[in-house]
């Protein structure tokens, strides 16, 4: 396992089963390349996935992989990332699975900041089960269970994870190459719960919903490709860029070249102004919204734990209890 | 009683408030009495609310000890000794007694707003309603106040000693030394030395006045020592018994235990008594809930720990979809169910065999599960031994059956070697010309059908499950209808598997043929065996209940009757006509209450007038 892995040999020999032109192929393609590029080892990685299209992703990667049930696999990733902290392990689940059914594991694993890289396939529709209006559908979306529209008010990812102390979001498009394989390796670099929202396209039941924003002709205008310590400029040209209205406590867009208020330079760890970023919806912000380093759970668990998980004593020394008494 | 000082056996019961402490002097009680070499069977009773609403009838909590020098196995059908801190607690507990039973009442318990809110026009203690007992009121709550003055404790903290003033007094009856509650004190309160030495000094008025008093309603009680087999004892119970067999069978595997529980009554006092256990290679997980509970474990096993959650009927309901999963992916698993009156949240700290049929029965799907159930407190330790045995060797999840009565009650236990243990298991990867990982993966053991144990971190052995039907000799998914099938039939010969490598069922007492037989699982044994003994029948206690042992059909078929006592509305003689074709008569009760062993006489006794 010395040498250089390629994107290949992360690819499994597995007949791949999604819809053809589905969103979930281009994340694939970046996922195996990534794996490579930081130089997984597939001995030492496992996916493991709960049920909807993008749960089938650990068939389709050649490392480990546990396809289980709807919603859970926070909480078996996190059975699984404290029985061995040496491993890398990828959660792959999408808006149903994970803000539906799972909530809950999905709420539990952010705030523990358990060391899982979490990745969010937002198609904002049920693929799996024929096109139900998903929890990050937008309000009107009509649907076989939605025929008038939807009106469930939306849920956003980034704001529940800030919401419930998560200390990594990211956000990528799902054909985005570049923006995507940015997310994914700094994902797997960062110690604790990495969440990552893709943007994924669903051609059968939701197509292009993202296309206001992911359209590459009008990127420019639409994508605010977000890093740490730069200034947060979009355009053409960086003609414009994000700044902070001191009245309405809200980010506006302003003129880079004339503006008066300051252009805002991108502070990872600033959860008020990753709280802004994330609702923005135009320019839609991409790129790692939100790091804020802490110790993985994991970590605390072990080092919370008398004797970091080994066998220290037998279970002859404590047996006898404090009192106990021979008979004859 | 007071007639009759050296007894064969004696029970006592302490019944008061549920703030009063009734718990703590019941198991210190114990401890003693364990200590001083009697049998002994205890059974806890309280109230679901933490401190119900002081001085009602429903905010009772109550310990019950039987102790002699006969092999003592249930907590006693009626009180020789109560003691009563309050009108509620005497109110509640006067049914179960008989003429003679000596009554210790706090007289300062008796006012007249607990009076009432026990429901009593009149004080009991002022009329002759108690004429056919002998009654000794003493002035607890004033006299432990008293012997507690010079520690300047506040009114409240102070009054909170009067169990152990209380126990002094039991204790001079007993004539018990004061050491082991001493010593429990100076261990549970090195922190607090002013409420540790009011906690002794109560204790010592409380002996004193029973020496000093004129108590001449209560003599000294002298029980004997018990025959048990030669060893040494310790008392324990379920809880304790079971923290210690799961640690053990870390132990015996040599892997690490990963311990996942979300807390539910009547499961937690595990988690509590596990979370001790670090040092011998345990760790606890407390899961968010019930299925993020079951889903970590899930996760541990795959990771290669030893994985086991724990709750209460509930509990699993919720943990259900998992563990087909878990049977699915072929991961070993410790599932331990301490089982409460149902349905529903039910009767959460009372106790009943409720979930048999959910354990063997209720998954979706065609997914068998094998079944344990644990018999006494000790017996806890054993089993979960065993259990978790069969999860590593067959590749399954198993359910273990204890309940709310077996965490709590203490008993005697005869401390086991852990040398005697046989190590616990599982199936190396097997070399093999296969160079696929998945086949390796997915290949059996052929007696146990358990596959291979393999971990992510292990070269080269990259692989796939979940919960998509597999191929039966690829283990990549497979839609195929032949193979779904195979793989049904895979599963339940692997369940028939566990049969080949249990021990036969042996008679728990009498002969193995005869006009009756009574039958029984779980908890309930200590009863059933007194009641076979009283009337001589035959008694059949099974501890592996899915699969049964292989004789077990023959060895009823010995008997006229099958009759099959349960704390539940007939859910074993339902598997027994299931899988025997067998027609048992059920004896059940539904109470919340253990069985007593008069009323299972009865039932006997009457079964046999009818053959
Ligand atoms: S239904 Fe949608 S999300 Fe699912 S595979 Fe097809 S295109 Fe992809």
């Amino acid at each position: 396992m010395s040498s250089q892995l390629t994107a290949k040999d992360f690819a499994s020999s597995q007949e791949i089963r999604w819809c053809p032109g589905c969103g979930d192929y281009a994340i694939l393609k970046s996922m195996t390349k990534a794996l490579a590029d930081v130089g997984a080892r597939p001995d030492n990685t496992a996916f493991v996935s709960g049920i909807g299209c993008a749960a089938r992703f650990p068939y389709y990667v050649n490392t480990y992989g546990f396809h289980t049930i709807h919603g859970r696999a926070p909480a078996i990733a996190t059975g699984l990332k404290l029985a061995n902290p040496e491993l890398d392990v990828w959660v792959v689940t999408g808006d149903g699975d994970a803000l539906s059914i799972g909530g809950n594991h999905l709420i539990h694993t952010l705030r523990r900041n358990v060391g899982l890289k979490i990745l969010l396939f937002n198609n904002e529709v049920y693929g799996l089960t024929k096109g139900q209006y998903s929890p990050t559908s937008r309000l009107g979306t009509r649907t076989p269970s939605s025929p008038d529209g939807s009106f469930d008010v939306p849920i956003s990812a980034g704001q529940l994870a800030l919401g419930c102390g998560g200390r990594f979001f990211a956000r990528a498009i799902d054909t985005d190459k570049t923006g995507l394989a940015h997310v994914l390796e700094q994902a797997h670099a960062f110690d604790g719960s990495a969440l990552t929202e893709i943007y994924q396209n669903c051609i059968v039941y939701n197509k292009d919903v993202y296309a206001s924003f992911t359209d590459r002709k009008t990127a420019h205008d639409t994508q605010l490709h977000l890093r740490h310590g730069e200034p947060m400029l979009f355009g053409k040209d960086s003609e414009r860029g994000i700044a902070f209205d001191n009245e309405r406590y809200v980010l506006k867009i302003v003129d880079a070249s004339t503006a008066s208020d300051p252009i805002l330079i991108h502070d990872e760890t600033n959860e008020v102004i990753a709280r802004l970023l994330i609702a923005l919806d135009k320019p839609v912000a991409l790129g790692v919204i939100y790091r804020n380093p802490a110790v993985a759970y994991e970590t605390a668990f072990h080092a919370h734990h008398p004797s970091n998980m080994q066998r220290r004593r037998s279970v002859a020394d404590v047996i006898a209890g404090p009192n106990s008494w021979q008979v004859e | 009683m007071t007639k009759n000082p050296q007894l064969k056996s004696i029970v006592v019961r302490l019944a008061g408030d549920s703030g009063d402490g009734i718990q703590l002097m019941g198991s210190q009680f114990a401890v003693s009495t364990a200590l001083s070499g009697s049998d002994f069977a205890t059974f806890p009773d309280y109230p679901a609310e933490i401190r119900a609403p002081a001085g009602t009838t429903f905010g009772v909590s109550a310990y019950q000890i039987n102790l002699g020098d006969d092999p003592i196995t249930t907590p006693g059908d009626s009180p020789d000794v109560l003691v009563a801190f309050n009108p509620a607690a005497l109110k509640v507990s006067l049914p179960m007694l008989h003429p003679g039973t000596l009554i210790i009442v706090n007289n300062d318990g008796f006012s007249a707003r607990n009076l009432t809110k026990a429901g009593y026009d009149a004080n009991p203690l002022d009329d002759d309603s108690l004429s056919e007992y002998t009654v000794v009121a003493a002035d607890i709550g004033r006299l432990n106040l008293e012997s507690v003055a010079e520690f300047g404790l506040s009114k409240s903290d102070g009054g909170q000693c009067k169990n152990f003033w209380a126990l002094g007094l039991l204790f001079w009856m007993f004539d018990r030394s004061l050491d082991s509650a001493i010593g429990w004190l100076d261990r549970r309160l090195k922190n607090a030395p002013a409420m540790r030495d009011a906690n002794v000094a109560a204790l010592r008025a409380g002996h004193a006045y029973g020496e000093t008093s004129e108590l001449s309603a209560v003599e000294k009680v002298r029980v004997g020592e018990a025959q048990l087999e030669p060893g040494r004892y310790r008392s324990i119970t379920g809880s304790e018994a079971m923290a210690l067999g799961i640690a053990a069978a870390g132990e015996l595997a040599d892997r690490q235990v990963l311990f996942c529980s979300y807390p539910i009554t009547p499961s937690s006092p595990l988690l509590h008594r596990l979370a001790k256990l670090g040092e011998h290679g345990v760790g606890t997980f407390q899961a968010e809930d019930e299925i993020a509970a079951v889903g970590a474990a899930i996760g541990a096993s795959y990771g290669g720990m030893i994985g086991a959650t724990s709750s209460s009927g509930p509990g699993i309901a919720l943990k259900t979809e998992a563990l087909g999963l878990a049977v699915s992916a072929e991961l070993p698993l410790l599932v331990v169910n301490w089982q409460r009156g149902g349905p529903s949240t039910g009767l959460p700290t009372k106790t009943e065999q409720s979930d048999l049929y959910q354990a063997i029965y209720g998954r979706n799907g065609d997914t068998p599960i094998p079944v344990l159930a644990a018999a006494s407190a000790g017996d806890c330790f054993d089993t979960a031994i065993e259990a978790t045995r069969i999860a590593l060797r067959h590749m399954t999840p198993v359910i273990l059956l204890a309940d709310g009565y077996l965490s709590n009650a203490a008993e005697p236990w005869r401390i086991p070697d852990l040398s005697d243990y046989a190590p616990i298991e599982s199936h190396p990867v097997e070399a093999s010309d296969s160079s696929d990982p998945q086949r390796l993966a997915f290949a059996r053991d052929a007696s146990s059908l358990g596959r291979a144990w393999v971990t992510p971190g292990m070269p080269d052995l990259v692989h796939r499950i979940g919960g998509l039907e597999k191929d039966l000799s690829s283990g990549h998914i497979s839609y195929d209808p032949d193979n779904h099938q195979a793989m049904t039939d895979l599963r339940r010969k692997k369940l028939e598997s566990v049969a080949n490598f249990i021990p036969d069922q042996a008679m728990e007492f009498g002969d193995d043929k005869g006009d009756i037989v009574l039958v029984g699982w779980g908890s309930t044994r200590g009863p059933l065996y007194q009641a076979a003994r009283r009337t001589g029948t035959s008694f059949i206690h099974i501890r592996y209940l899915n699969p049964l042992p292989k004789n077990l059909g023959e060895l009823l078929s010995g008997f006229r009757s099958v009759v099959v006592a349960e704390m539940n509305d007939g859910q074993l003689s339902t598997v027994l006509r299931d899988k025997l074709g067998i027609q048992p008569t059920p004896l059940t009760k539904v109470t919340g209450q253990p069985f007593l062993i008069s009323e299972l006489v009865k039932a006997i006794e009457q079964e046999r007038s009818k053959l």
